[in-house]
């Protein structure tokens, strides 16, 4: 009440819509957080649970071959069934897991010292250099590099240039052109968890390690493993979980290979069969829950 | 306060509009339910037409609208936007089925579509009758290509036509020696000395190529029509696709994908168009029409149900077949003209003959463009495999 007098001795506030409405919002602390929070949450609710909502319902209708239109009365399961236990699909899954395994292991590796360099061994000047240098591909378009990839290993092109002294043939269009373009593109982001991981592995530790009498080996096994595991799957998720998705690189390098990324494309693309997309797309999503369920376990993801 | 509360209003608004965005977009994307599979019987042609709407978008094939930007000596869009004032947007697609996506979007109001697209346009009400007698130049086109099984439903013309030609094979004369058939890229013993190099077409539609060459080497199989094959004949296409498959470096269907590919030697011989072969500014590369004949294009330009340009949409089909305008883009895609008149204008004087342009016989050979349907082209009494059966068949083939 009080206040309202002091209010009123200055100027009284025109009592407007709006200003009623900010009165309102400022008593009731759980509406004014309603509807701060609502904007993003409906965003995250529409763009992650409708949508794949809306995937999995498309997966049950059908399509009409000639026409191409969408048959939405009746609900079916087989496109389902197609996916399952069509041996194409198989085929084509289990390709894709093992270039996104592959990419995955040949990045860790390909990172691991990298990461320990620059976190441990190079001086604070170096280490800021080597940051950069780590992250100056993201800057290039993702197709750029896949373009050049596919110029580096085309008949003549640089990797058989530089290979014809050592009788180095180029691998030409293929999958291991799609596992090393797709290991180059996506290195940064194997890295940069893996240096941030190691980056809180006290050096104290690795002094007292190998006071106590370890060796490098048994130092690097026992005591910087264990602290990096989470910092290793943190980057493991994205490399994987990019390579599976991914239908660019393997059109651009892949030859005439196809991962399912090609096979939701063409079906939602070119042959126009929606409902088969959709079931196909559940594949990836499902190899990716099984695979965030089984290393949710070991605290990866808090490394994110 | 006030500012803070206007803001805050203002994002809600944009959420708002997201939201109300993505839902049209979500809805969009599980297609359109409004003209379901039984066609626009009912639709009529406009009986006349109005005053130019200022713009027109065009979903056409590649080289088809050529606005100079690609080559400043290919141009037939300009001279069309400053007569009528429409201005041209054009989208080009790859493969009739994508092509089949992006009409039923709606956004283009014409559209160039061949045999294995147009029926399907029909059917399933993206195409709208057009009214020819509102196409000055619809006369002097060659008679064998009005009113043909894909262009016109029931005695209704649902298109002007553009022109046609065969699928070619292309080849790199450094590397392999003329080709005169098709085994070039289906025999193994011939694939084998490019291992890797040989090229085919990304498209279910490219199975009618194989069934083509079955057709001509093997009687046993009974093919009369390489777009009308039954179960087993497909599976004969299937199986020497599948061994074609162990040569093939790539497959293309965006035709810069192949050009970069002949060029850089990673292809050596495959399926072509005309145009790309033009494109490819090396000599050694080059193009045949086998002895057996090929699959090929005939093409027509379509109005879109949807479309709110009816008028300009008109001026473009008239443009676009009128003799200079014909003459310039089927001599600049490797097509036979449409016309008698066209051919007259033509850089090259013996383009028409190369062609083949209104030689009925000729055109005769060639096996446009269908989709397979259940009920058999060819009209004999068995069951036909479709086209969702082909789309399957060829991402077996690709495995």
């Amino acid at each position: 009440m009080s206040l309202d007098t002091a209010r009123a001795a200055v100027s009284p506030p025109r009592e407007t819509a709006a200003r009623r409405v900010s009165a309102r919002l400022s008593r009731t602390p759980r509406l004014r957080l309603g509807l701060l929070i609502s904007a993003p949450l409906a965003w995250l609710v529409l763009v992650y649970v409708v949508a794949l909502a809306a995937l999995l319902i498309t997966a049950l209708w059908t399509v009409d071959s000639f026409t191409g239109d969408l048959d939405r009365s009746a609900w079916t399961l087989d496109n389902l069934r197609l996916v399952l236990t069509e041996q194409l699909y198989r085929t084509v899954t289990l390709r894709t897991l093992s270039i996104a395994a592959t990419v995955t292991v040949i990045d860790v590796l390909v990172a691991l010292p990298i990461a320990f360099y620059m976190a441990k061994v190079a001086s604070p000047r170096v280490q800021r250099i080597l940051v950069i240098a780590v992250l100056t591909p993201l800057w290039a378009s993702y197709l750029v590099k896949a373009y050049a990839w596919r110029s580096t290993l085309s008949d003549g092109g640089l990797v058989e240039w530089l290979g014809a002294p050592l009788g180095v043939q180029s691998p030409g269009y293929g999958l291991p052109a799609v596992v090393i373009t797709q290991a180059y593109i996506w290195l940064p982001y194997v890295i940069l968890p893996i240096f941030a991981g190691l980056e809180r592995v006290p050096n104290s530790l690795l002094d007292a390690s190998s006071d106590l009498g370890a060796g490098t080996w048994r130092t690097v096994r026992s005591v910087i493993m264990p602290l990096l595991f989470p910092a290793i799957i943190a980057g493991a998720i994205f490399s994987f979980s990019l390579t599976l998705g991914d239908y660019i690189t393997v059109n651009i390098v892949g030859g005439a290979n196809q991962m399912l990324g090609n096979l939701v494309y063409t079906n939602a693309g070119a042959a126009n069969n929606l409902p088969l997309a959709a079931a196909l797309a559940l594949i990836p999503i499902t190899i990716m829950i099984v695979f965030l369920a089984a290393v949710r376990r070991t605290g990866a993801l808090d490394n994110l | 306060m006030k500012h803070n509360l206007t803001r805050r209003g203002g994002r809600r608004t944009a959420a708002a509009a997201l939201t109300a965005v993505s839902l049209i977009a979500l809805s969009a994307c599980g297609g359109d339910g409004g003209n379901g599979g039984d066609g626009n019987g009912g639709a009529q042609a406009v009986e006349e037409l109005g005053e130019n709407e200022g713009q027109v978008s065009i979903l056409a094939w590649p080289g088809y609208v050529e606005d100079g930007s690609n080559d400043p000596a290919v141009d037939w869009v300009s001279s069309f936007e400053e007569e009528t004032g429409c201005e041209v947007t054009s989208k080009v697609y790859g493969t009739s089925d994508e092509a089949l996506n992006l009409a039923k979007t709606g956004e283009y109001d014409v559209i160039a579509a061949s045999g294995d697209l147009s029926l399907r346009l029909i059917a399933s009400g993206d195409a709208a009758p057009v009214n020819t007698d509102l196409v000055e130049n619809y006369e002097g086109i060659f008679d064998f290509l009005k009113d043909t099984e894909w262009n016109t439903v029931d005695g209704v013309n649902y298109g002007i036509p553009h022109g046609y030609g065969a699928n070619l094979l292309m080849y790199n004369a450094d590397e392999v020696d003329e080709p005169t058939s098709w085994g070039a890229v289906f025999e193994e013993s011939e694939m084998q000395k490019y291992q890797g190099k040989v090229t085919a077409y990304d498209s279910p539609i490219y199975i009618a190529d194989a069934a083509l060459y079955l057709m001509k080497t093997q009687p046993d199989l009974g093919i009369e029509n390489p777009y009308a094959l039954d179960q087993e004949q497909l599976d004969a296409a299937v199986d020497l696709l599948k061994t074609q498959r162990q040569y093939v470096g790539e497959y293309w269907s965006d035709y810069l994908k192949e050009i970069q590919a002949f060029q850089t030697g990673d292809s050596v011989i495959g399926t072509t168009w005309q145009v790309i072969v033009n494109a490819i500014d090396k000599p050694s590369i080059k193009a045949v029409l086998p002895e057996e004949g090929a699959t090929a294009w005939n093409d027509t330009w379509m109005l879109s149900s949807q479309s709110e340009n009816v008028n300009c949409a008109y001026a473009w089909m008239n443009h676009i077949v009128s003799p200079e305008a014909n003459a310039q883009a089927t001599e600049y895609f490797g097509e036979a003209p449409n016309s008698e008149a066209a051919c007259e204008e033509t850089e090259n004087p013996d383009h028409c003959e190369t062609f083949h342009a209104g030689d009925e016989e000729y055109s005769e050979q060639l096996w446009y463009w269908r989709t397979p349907v259940k009920e058999c082209l060819d009209g004999r009494d068995a069951e036909c495999t479709d086209y969702s059966q082909w789309t399957q068949a060829w991402t077996e083939i690709k495995g």
